[in-house]
């Protein structure tokens, strides 16, 4: 039983199907692991040993009564902490809503529920989903398993951290502008932050509503297909979310890149990147041309906009959706004597540093007078970000590129720079723009034994070939495999 | 020195509340009078990670009404955030169109004084009601069961130069969204509001002067009231020497005057931007269309066929088409065999005094009319025919209305067939003449006023039912004048 929280997805949901392990074995297990490693991670915000044991009891009454218990029977998951999960304490990493229990689950909570798994807690992240370290959560830093004084990467760093340490067997997070792909880089797990529209945004606490997307964090390739297909799909409480079936992703991982066209884009390696990950991706694209691959350098001309782009738009549409968060119906209120007083001190109490410097961005970005200039200029910038993709993806069938310019940095290294800190996102961030899917796997190790990852793009709504091309580089090398020496 | 005349130029901005059974962007009810807070979901109160969904029935209700206002409905729309904190506005933004509106371009003709005045119309917008706030002396609280609600936003271009003009605008407005059953326009609700941008200028001036917007009028009466006094104070402003400033003014009731409420240094800074958690609104000819075809006569059509086809004046027709359901019931009534003319005038001066003394005109839809179409048909088919006279019918109301009667047996079975037979009546007027010789004497001297006095003594003798006409006729004839 002391590595059943090693299991994969897969095999874990299968053992319980087949009584050869109890869902609630499973769930001892990980909260078990939870309070040995935790210590050393703050990975969670909130955890749920009751509900978490209620669930995984639910999960072996059904398959005792011979019922279908769902592809996921059984198997701990976290959430993290922006996705509203009924009765739980859903917090977005913010001071405002401490206390805040939703009294409805995010379409993503539900599915996972109905598809059999066991939400074990809630996963720590930066405040609002903004930032690339995790340190911006109100309650703390998340340490990186492979060495606590890095950060984990952000925003969903809790769930990267979570996944790497075996706390949970997967976990899903929210990518806005890196947020899946950089944690799951820096703690040496696949992340995949599927297509805009992909997955429902219902009941996710929005940051930038035009580009968050809620996505998988998993062990191996083949699980972050079973978590997406789990989740993925049109919701009528979503307009967003694209009326298109989901094929089954497992399926289409058929270990080959055989005559596949992958795109190398040339603007991915910069002056000034750590050494280690340009030769690791490139080591990584070289056994992808060995397995059948072509492989040709692209262009991605206006690479060098998208950050200036990503924090125009982002924080304009950060700016109204978290402009609910005011003191009066739910979450912190500081009472003052007037209404506006109650707004400033609720506000300026409730909300830390990086999110009040986004708040005030986008308010600027989107006022009279700076509109055009602003807003509307980004806007235009975005549409050619996206047309440098669509070329480059009518000749390719995916991408492939590192995920971030270094490993994971050290805690505290960045805080007081939050420039330097947006260059994290430097390679994520137009996928964004382009509303692409991204996933990003474990393809090496620097010096110091720290995860590089490798990312690949691919065409709209074709998660299934980014999937494949992931699948295919994982059984033809380790990196997967390699645990943090916790 | 003399000051050249001034001209007023109004322009009217209405928000209706439709009668959507749901919200807008939820399934929560839409009906008003529920205890509060009670029709809300996480939706309309803008918890953490919802979403909006569009109900496609309020895109229909926009598209009648800009068919209805001869608007162009444009093919791609978008709807957009508008920005500011207030405890009623959950979200901290409201969910309306700003670049990108539904509807644009149209017009409404109205009968101003006989005269018909066309006024543009800039465009109609979908958005969503605000909560309400609730003041309980040092407390307040929020009702959101409002928050949500449709609204269209109707515009008007600055077309309008008096107050009779823009109170038939406004009525006729309100007139068109009731025969599409889609508001039922009553503004003491709230369901259909107003606000009125007003400036004055020198007649013949091709620029406007400084613009004042009028909010909190409360009904018809108070919108012209409230345009009169603020057209007044700018132009004893100017004539002072003064100068106006471009604010936002409130309608005083009690005091019957307007208030500044704020300038245009402190208005508001909505920082609209496209809603990204929609997708833009995309309406094909085919849709406009099917919508096309489900709109009724309106009431400007109605009113001309009304002059035409049963020969009333403008203003009758305009009194019997301004509400769908009266227009309806006078029709019915004509189509029982009522003359025209007779069931004009019956509808509206018996039936719409009782519309009106009990309010019934509050509903979107009188479905519980004091008297059927077809009695007061018949009724005004006796007088017509001179079966009775016209103070017996309308004595005869009360007792139509309270037991449902058809209105010929009532008049048959208790015998108030006004009398017409020349035979009966001579005797009457013989005897009329015998008894009172003094009256008699006088007429035949000169002083025929008096033959009222013995027209009226014939009509006590035969309890009323004598045909006056008849009894004069015969009466004159036995006093040989």
């Amino acid at each position: 039983m002391g590595t059943l929280h090693e299991l994969s997805v897969r095999d874990a949901a299968e053992r319980v199907r087949r009584r050869d392990v109890s869902a609630v074995d499973l769930a001892r297990a990980a909260l078990a692991r939870i309070a040995a490693v935790e210590p050393r991670l703050g990975a969670f915000l909130t955890l749920d040993e009751t509900g978490a044991v209620a669930a995984a009891e639910a999960v072996d009454r059904r398959i005792a009564a011979g019922e279908d218990a769902g592809v996921l029977a059984g198997v701990p998951i976290a959430v993290k902490d922006v996705i509203c999960t009924k009765g739980l304490r859903t917090t977005a990493g913010s001071r405002i809503l401490e206390r805040f229990v939703p009294p409805h689950d995010a379409t993503v909570t539900a599915r996972l529920r109905d598809a059999g798994a066991v939400i074990v807690g809630k996963t720590s992240c930066d405040e609002f989903a903004m930032g690339s370290s995790n340190e911006n959560s109100a309650y703390g830093p998340v340490r990186n398993p492979w060495d606590p004084a890095r950060v984990p990467g952000g925003s969903s760093g809790g769930s990267g951290a979570a996944v790497a340490a075996g706390e949970c067997h997967g976990a899903l997070g929210t990518d806005t502008g890196g947020s899946i792909r950089l944690p799951a880089a820096y703690c040496g797990v696949v992340g995949l932050k599927p297509t805009y529209g992909r997955v429902s945004r219902f009941g996710v606490i929005a940051y930038a509503s035009s580009l968050d997307q809620v996505g998988p964090f998993a062990r191996d390739v083949a699980d972050a297909a079973v978590l997406l297909e789990a989740i993925a799909g049109p919701d009528p409480a979503d307009s967003t979310a694209a009326p298109r079936p989901v094929p089954s992703y497992l399926a289409a991982l058929d270990g080959s890149v055989r005559g596949l066209r992958l795109g190398l884009p040339r603007e991915y390696f910069v002056e000034g990147m750590q050494r280690e990950v340009a030769d690791a991706v490139r080591a990584a694209v070289g056994t992808l041309a060995r397995l059948g691959a072509a492989v040709e350098e692209v262009s991605l001309p206006h690479t060098e906009y998208a950050i200036a782009t990503y924090y125009l738009i982002a924080t304009a549409e950060a700016s109204s959706n978290l402009a609910r968060y005011d003191g009066v119906r739910y979450g912190l209120r500081i009472p003052e004597k007037s209404l506006g007083d109650m707004y400033e001190a609720t506000r300026a109490a409730g909300f830390g540093a990086e999110v009040k410097r986004r708040i005030m961005l986008g308010t600027y970005a989107l006022s009279a007078g700076y509109y055009d200039a602003y807003y509307l200029k980004a806007q235009q910038v975005r549409t050619l970000v996206r047309r440098d993709f669509e070329a480059a993806l009518a000749r390719c069938d995916a991408l492939v590129a590192p995920v971030a310019p270094t490993t994971a940095f050290r805690l505290g290294e960045k805080v007081d720079d939050p420039l330097t800190m947006y260059l994290s996102d430097i390679f994520t961030i137009s996928v964004n723009l382009a509303g692409l899917p991204g996933l990003s796997l474990p393809c090496g190790a620097d010096a110091a034994g720290l995860p590089i990852g490798l990312q690949v793009i691919g065409r709209p709504f074709d998660e299934a070939t980014v999937l494949r091309v992931g699948y295919a580089y994982e059984q033809a090398t380790e990196w997967h495999r390699r645990r943090p020496p916790l | 020195m003399t000051r050249p005349p001034m001209e007023a130029v109004i322009g009217l901005e209405v928000h209706a509340e439709l009668l959507t059974e749901s919200k807008i962007f939820c399934a929560c009810s839409a009906a008003f009078g529920a205890d509060p807070n009670t029709s809300v979901c996480p939706v309309c109160l803008g918890l953490p990670g919802v979403l909006p969904v569009l109900n496609e029935r309020v895109v229909d209700f926009a598209i009648l009404a800009g068919l209805a206002t001869h608007c162009t409905i444009a093919e791609h729309s978008r709807f957009a955030r508008k920005n500011y904190f207030y405890p009623d506005l959950p979200k901290g933004y409201q969910i309306s169109m700003y670049e990108l509106p539904l509807c644009v371009g149209g017009h409404l003709d109205v009968l101003v004084d006989g005269t018909t005045r066309r006024i543009g119309l800039t465009r109609i917008h979908m958005e969503e009601d605000t909560g309400k706030n609730v003041h309980d002396g040092e407390t307040s609280l929020v009702d959101f069961n409002r928050s949500g609600v449709p609204l269209l936003e109707i515009v008007s271009e600055p077309d309008m130069r008096t107050v009779a003009e823009a109170g038939a605008y406004l009525r006729t407005l309100r007139s068109i969204l009731q025969y599409l059953e889609i508001c039922d326009g009553n503004m003491e609700e709230g369901s259909f509001r107003c606000d009125a941008n007003v400036s004055v200028r020198p007649v013949g001036a091709t620029t406007f002067g400084t613009k004042v917007e009028i909010k909190n009028m409360n009904s018809f009466r108070a919108v012209e009231k409230a345009i009169a006094y603020e057209i007044a104070r700018q132009t004893d402003v100017l004539a002072e020497g003064g100068t106006l400033a471009q604010e936002t003014r409130l309608w005083d009731a009690d005091r019957e005057e307007t208030r500044s409420m704020r300038s245009k240094e402190y208005a508001h800074d909505y920082r609209y931007f496209p809603e990204p958690d929609l997708l833009p609104l995309v309406v094909d000819p085919e849709r406009v269309a099917h919508v096309r075809a489900r709109l009724p006569e309106l009431p400007g059509a109605r009113r001309e066929r009304f002059v035409r086809e049963y020969g009333l004046s403008p203003y009758d027709a305009d009194v019997l088409t301004q509400r769908k359901d009266v227009a309806d019931y006078y029709e019915a009534g004509v189509a029982e065999g009522a003359a025209p003319k007779e069931m004009a005038n019956w509808v509206m001066t018996e039936l719409l005094r009782i519309v009106r003394e009990e309010k019934l005109d509050r509903a979107l839809v009188i479905r519980e009319w004091p008297l059927t179409p077809l009695q007061l048909a018949r009724l005004a088919k006796l007088v017509d025919a001179g079966t009775i006279n016209r103070n017996t019918a309308k004595g005869l109301l009360p007792r139509l209305r309270r037991t449902g009667q058809d209105p010929e047996a009532l008049v048959a079975a208790e015998g108030l067939a006004q009398v017409s037979d020349r035979g009966a009546l001579e005797a009457a007027v013989a005897d009329a003449v015998a008894k009172n010789p003094k009256q008699v004497a006088q007429y035949r001297g000169g002083k025929t006023q008096v033959l009222g006095f013995l027209v009226g003594q014939v009509m006590k003798a035969t309890g009323g039912k004598a045909n006056p006409q008849l009894v004069q006729e015969l009466l004159r004839a036995a006093l040989g004048g």
